[in-house]
């Protein structure tokens, strides 16, 4: 049951990122890897408010483990920041790898805060 | 700005490159279908590995780290492979989209990382932090390398198969872009 619904959520979350990521570049012609960047931020919002509300293992099993963790990604940002630094845009690389992480904690920590504000 | 042949920087679409462009247009149910099941089997791959090492909250977390990290070695082979040319159009979708982006996962990693310092574990937190950052890029790299010099063995040349390569429109369609 619990592999079911992660599968579920991952069936959902890995196409989505493949579609944000290809409308955010659609709009962005720019070398900056925003569409993966904006994946990973939302992805870690939705599971810091996952966090801090009362789901069960079912809802967790679907949105947290199969959803979100397929809606993110740690390959796609480690190939892009170091294609960037390889192919002469240090800078962007270093810029990508410390936005991406300080953009997932803070959204990680919003959502957490936002859910037990709501939930008290 | 990009050069004539721009080389893939994002492993799951870039549209700089053809091939990347033309795809969901040709077959939209089949790519989105084979990303969609790629993405079921990391993340229950993911899923498992997870379940066999739970840590506590104040622990490492080498379950979440040794997925991110396998997995960008993966991504770094799997890409000198596809840009190497000569594989089926729809590899890339299926194991890099979906298999290897279903698998790791960036929302878990910023979520243990904050668990871990809220814990009292502030030593662990950076630790994890820092370790799976470096030993990601580092992974990206000796994929990257080690499937490019077994590419160059294979192919006879010791020539560096990763470098652009025309990408090869495998097939008749290529990217079947409509303009």
């Amino acid at each position: 049951m619990t592999a079911l619904l992660i599968a579920l959520g991952a069936a959902v979350g890995a196409p989505l990122r493949y579609l944000t990521d290809r409308t955010v570049q659609a709009r962005h012609a720019s070398p900056f890897p925003w569409g993966t960047l904006t994946v990973n931020v939302v992805g870690s919002l939705v599971l810091g408010a996952l966090v801090a509300a009362p789901v069960g293992p079912a809802v967790g099993a679907l949105l947290a483990t199969g959803f979100c963790g397929a809606l993110t990604t740690y390959s796609t940002f480690g190939h892009e920041t170091l294609r960037l630094a390889r192919d002469g845009s240090r800078l962007l690389a270093l810029v990508n790898a410390l936005t991406s992480v300080a953009a997932g904690l803070g959204a990680a920590t919003l959502g957490f805060a936002v859910t037990r504000a709501l939930v008290g | 700005m990009a050069g004539p042949t721009p080389r893939r920087v994002d492993p799951d679409v870039d549209l700089r490159v053809p091939e990347d462009r033309g795809e969901l247009r040709a077959h939209p149910a089949v790519v989105l279908g084979v990303i969609a099941a790629g993405g079921v089997l990391g993340a229950l791959a993911r899923a498992g590995v997870q379940a066999a090492f739970p840590h506590p909250p104040t622990g490492f977390p080498w379950a979440t780290f040794g997925v991110n990290v396998s997995g960008c070695l993966l991504i770094g082979a799997l890409m000198a492979v596809v840009t190497a040319g000569r594989v089926p159009p729809l590899t890339r979708p299926f194991l890099g989209v979906g298999v290897l982006g279903g698998y790791t996962t960036f929302s878990t990693y910023v979520v243990d990382v904050r668990q871990a310092a809220l814990a009292g574990a502030a030593g662990t937190a950076l630790a994890y932090l820092v370790a799976t950052l470096l030993g990601a890029l580092a992974a990206v790299w000796v994929g990257d390398a080690a499937a490019a010099r077994l590419l160059g063995r294979a192919t006879g040349s010791h020539a560096h198969p990763t470098t652009p390569g025309p990408a090869g429109p495998d097939g008749a369609r290529a990217d079947g872009g409509p303009a």
